[in-house]
């Protein structure tokens, strides 16, 4: 097909014709003159982009990512790799889900409106909270989100936020900018042996804190020990208590509500998508006197004028299409179908399922952090703790030689310090692990 | 031409598709936990259904949802076009598929489409550099508005409070300048729709931060007096923002660059036709003047040594997303522009106006203001706006934006795009041409053709039963 076969919009159907017999209606000559702008601004329209065929654009976008190398990724830090069921791409892609626009006539929206809800409700139960909304752009924001829930909740007095020290840098910065528009700093608390160090924590907490951000697993693959101490920490001071963590994990560990977390967020793009350069799915879930200070959709129950429950959009003057600058958040367009991916796959794993790839999830990194320690040269973990997906193992070689011969021999780690890599381990990878380990211990 | 949407019900009859709790759920305890008792749950309760069962269970929903490819779909400000299929499949390129945090080198294919499409966007917006971080429109303004006061603080310049907004600007505006810290001065419009520049005069000080704006309006008006605008803006030592929500109507017509905007943000669902997928993934990459550049959030991506790499801008103001954005949106986004070309997204934008103009000139409601651009707002008069478009679901058309902006009674914001012919046009002129003049018992019963009849929304905002954990307490 010929790159100049398609003269205008390829997706405009008017015929010539068409478009004159329109233009009669409107009494004028040429479609320029329904273009109410001044001249000093006009375009001539040369953008220099160059109109192709649908075949040379996608052979011209094949070609440029096939320059991509090609590598075995034993990579986490927040965003994973997990085996996702055909039944999710097959039917997240039916167009009245992919096409359509938010829920704002919900008689025509139900499909997707119970599908957002049955999302909430999976949240709810791993969570252990009695909210969660359908769905932020990922875990920075979310957090971001947390804090200026926190904020809300006690405008009088407070403004300092506790984070770990180890946090994934993204994280930190978003949460930043968040906070940003408040009196609000953030503050780190230390880590002992890749988990809160609760002593520390004590010494500096105080009653100007607003918030305390936990997570588990930890950034570098920890499970975390003392959430429970450290909820009562957060609530002896009268601060919020927010978990960070993921729907795999959640439905292994120990539920955020016994442990006293008031608000959880995360990511749950682990599930339903596949890795997509860090794209993600933000979850956010709180307790139920939040209610009016929860930022983002929520869909609930009703029915409809036949007496049929039917769900609905619902307490949207928090939203700021209509409370404007007194919103509780600016998010509008948020990650709903990725949501709905998430819940077709936790739907698809059911609990079983979902159960048994966590418990995969903790011993997996065991099982290579054993094969990688055995290794000469190399410590791992370097953490005594419990893993999930993965650790940090130390290296005497520098990690940055490590992971540039890894490359070289067609794998990808993180380089977490000048001896220090993390490796990731799940379904999709365990696959070429014993490639792996030879070539670790080759460039070790 | 009407049509029926698919509903199911069960045999109670008071549910139209169960839910998958209600079909079969199972409580699994923790057994044989590779981790101690003290830091695990006891148990996790979730459906447990065969792929079979959860295979009807998501096509039976779909059919109860309307997309863009059930027909017509005028949402005004929402833009909702036609999404070309081929770049659903090069998101999903395998090649593409790569973790965030690959170095550089390895990703030499992913950070050159990515480039490819920050130049593209620059072009057609007329900005020196672009950022394509910002997951959505929302958080593209919350990244431009972070630019500005970056730069403001930067030149020593931090007692500028204030963000002026139009009174007929997208809500997403003020909440944003609110995130950020500012105070909003909202300013009304003229007689004529537009901004009334009297009261811009009278509102710009040495505490203006910025001006965030819409060209074409919410009413689909042009802004004919933005050079006079931004004169009154930069004057007064203020940036302008472009709040790129209506861009789809100025396609190879005019820049916001060229109009004096320092700052804007591309809707890529709405001017480049990715999906909306229900309410998102969105994306909201954000163009700036080369003053700003030095402001973008890190990392950001530039041409090296034959290549393409990532570097952090001096003076950046650090991240609004946890990586790098919502990639998958970003790709379709360009194969789109890559498909179209000068001539495509030229023509986009004429029919897309074409339409509107000829849609407004169709229907028999009021459609104050003039001339439009890509969307108009009729006013359904004595009759209630939200009524009007329960009623219109009826004629197997998807109603227009309802009551808002409240600058017009009872406001019907429509919004048809270039993806219509004439036909479908008038289909929807019919359909808002049954509905004029019908009885309010009428309208009050609508719609009768749908998945579900008329939702009670006040009901579900006074007692919110928000997941099946609610409705099972109640019972």
């Amino acid at each position: 097909m010929s790159d100049s076969a398609t003269p205008g919009s390829p997706f405009a159907p008017h015929t010539p014709a068409e478009t004159q017999a329109m233009l009669d209606v409107l009494s004028v000559a040429s479609e320029e003159e329904l273009f109410d702008i001044p001249d000093d601004i006009k375009f001539d329209g040369n953008f220099g982009i160059q109109q192709r065929s649908e075949q040379n654009v996608r052979a011209r976008a094949e070609k440029m990512l096939n320059r991509n190398a090609s590598l075995t990724e034993f990579l986490g830090r927040g965003h994973y790799s997990h085996y996702i069921p055909s039944l999710v791409d097959n039917l997240s892609i039916r167009s009245e889900f992919l096409t359509s626009y938010t829920q704002y006539q919900p008689e025509v929206a139900q499909g997707f409106l119970q599908v957002l809800f049955e999302y909430q409700s999976m949240l709810v139960e791993l969570t252990g909270l009695e909210i969660a909304n359908c769905s932020m752009y990922d875990a920075a924001t979310a957090l971001g989100e947390a804090a200026t829930l926190a904020n809300r909740l006690r405008q009088t007095s407070g403004h300092r936020v506790l984070v770990p020290e180890v946090i994934s840098a993204g994280r930190r910065d978003v949460l930043e900018n968040y906070v940003g528009g408040s009196e609000m700093v953030v503050e780190s608390y230390a880590m002992v042996d890749g988990n809160a160090d609760l002593d520390a924590l004590a010494e500096i907490i105080d009653d100007d804190v607003v918030m305390i951000y936990a997570e588990n697993p930890t950034v570098r693959g920890t499970i975390e020990e003392g959430l429970t101490k450290l909820g009562k920490l957060a609530h002896d001071h009268d601060a919020i208590f927010t978990l960070g963590s993921d729907p795999v994990a959640l439905s292994l560990l120990e539920k955020p509500s016994a442990v006293g977390a008031d608000v959880v967020v995360g990511d749950a793009s682990t599930l339903g998508i596949p890795t997509s350069y860090g794209m993600g799915l933000g979850i956010f879930a709180c307790r139920e006197k939040f209610l009016r200070q929860v930022p983002g959709r929520l869909v609930g129950i009703s029915e409809d004028s036949a007496g049929m429950r039917a769900y609905t959009l619902t307490l949207q003057t928090r939203e700021q299409h209509i409370r404007r600058e007194r919103a509780t958040s600016n998010i509008c367009s948020n990650q709903a179908w990725v949501a709905l991916r998430a819940a077709m796959h936790i739907a698809m794993l059911g609990p079983d399922g979902l159960v048994d790839l966590a418990k995969d999830c903790v011993t997996r990194p065991d099982e290579l952090a054993e094969r990688l320690d055995s290794i000469s040269g190399v410590q791992a973990p370097v953490h005594d703790r419990y893993h999930f997906r993965e650790f940090v193992a130390h290296t005497d070689q520098p990690a940055a030689a490590i992971v540039s011969d890894l490359a070289a021999k067609g794998f990808a780690v993180h380089q977490v310090g000048e001896h220090e890599v993390q490796v990731c381990v799940t379904e999709t990878n365990a696959v070429s692990v014993d490639e792996f380990v030879a070539a670790f211990t080759e460039v070790a | 031409m009407f049509y029926d949407q698919a509903r199911w019900t069960d045999d109670s009859g008071d549910v139209y598709e169960p839910l998958l709790s209600e079909k079969s759920s199972k409580d699994v305890t923790i057994e044989d936990s590779p981790l101690p008792s003290s830091l695990t749950r006891d148990s996790l309760e979730l459906p447990d259904l065969s792929e079979p069962e959860l295979a009807r269970h998501y096509t039976r929903l779909s059919q109860m949802n309307y997309g863009i490819e059930s027909g017509p779909f005028p949402l005004g400000s929402c833009t909702m076009k036609y999404n070309p299929k081929f770049t659903d499949d090069i998101s999903t390129i395998p090649a593409g598929a790569v973790h965030p945090e690959r170095p550089d080198e390895t990703i030499q294919g992913t950070l050159e489409l990515l480039y490819k499409l920050q130049d593209y966007l620059g072009r057609i917006g007329g900005m020196d550099a672009v950022t394509l971080q910002p997951p959505a429109g929302a958080a593209g303004e919350f990244t431009g508005i972070l630019i500005a006061k970056a730069f403001h603080e930067a030149n020593g310049d931090d007692e500028r409070t204030e963000i002026i907004i139009p009174d007929s600007a997208h809500g997403t505006n003020f909440a944003t300048a609110a995130l950020a810290g500012y105070d909003v001065v909202s300013i009304p419009s003229n007689d004529d729709g537009r901004v009334d520049v009297d009261a811009l005069e009278a509102a710009v000080s040495e505490k203006t931060a910025a001006l965030m704006l819409t060209n074409p309006n919410t009413l689909g008006l042009f802004e004919r007096d933005i050079e006079h605008i931004a004169q009154v803006v930069h004057d007064a030592g203020g940036l302008l923002y472009y709040d790129g929500a209506n861009l789809n109507a100025l396609l190879g017509r005019a820049r916001p660059g060229d109009m004096g905007f320092d700052i804007m943000h591309y809707n890529v669902h709405k001017t480049f036709a990715t999906p909306h997928g229900g309410g998102g993934p969105g994306a909201g990459p954000v163009g700036v003047t080369e003053r700003l550049k030095e402001f973008l959030p890190r990392p950001h991506i530039k041409r090296h040594k034959g290549g393409f790499k990532l570097y952090d801008p001096e003076q950046s103001i650090g991240k609004v997303h946890g990586f790098h954005g919502n990639w998958l949106v970003l790709v379709r986004a360009f194969a789109y522009i890559d498909r179209l070309g000068d001539a495509g997204l030229s023509d986009a934008s004429a029919k897309a106006v074409l339409n509107a103009n000829y849609l407004a000139s169709q229907i028999e409601y009021e459609v104050p203001y003039g001339p439009f651009h890509h969307e108009f707002v009729a006013s359904a008069g004595d009759q209630d706006a939200a009524d009007v478009a329960k009623r219109m679901l009826d004629f197997g058309v998807h109603p227009p934006t309802t009551k808002w902006p409240d600058i017009v009674s009872q406001a019907l914001m429509t919004e048809p795009t270039e993806i219509e012919n004439r036909e479908t046009l008038d289909q929807l002129a019919t359909a808002f041409n049954n509905v004029v003049g019908e009885d309010t018992e009428v309208l009050e019963a609508a719609p009768n053709r749908t998945a579900a009849r008329r939702i009670d929304q006040v009901q579900a905002a006074r007692n919110p039963q928000l997941s099946w954990h609610a409705l099972d307490t109640d019972e």
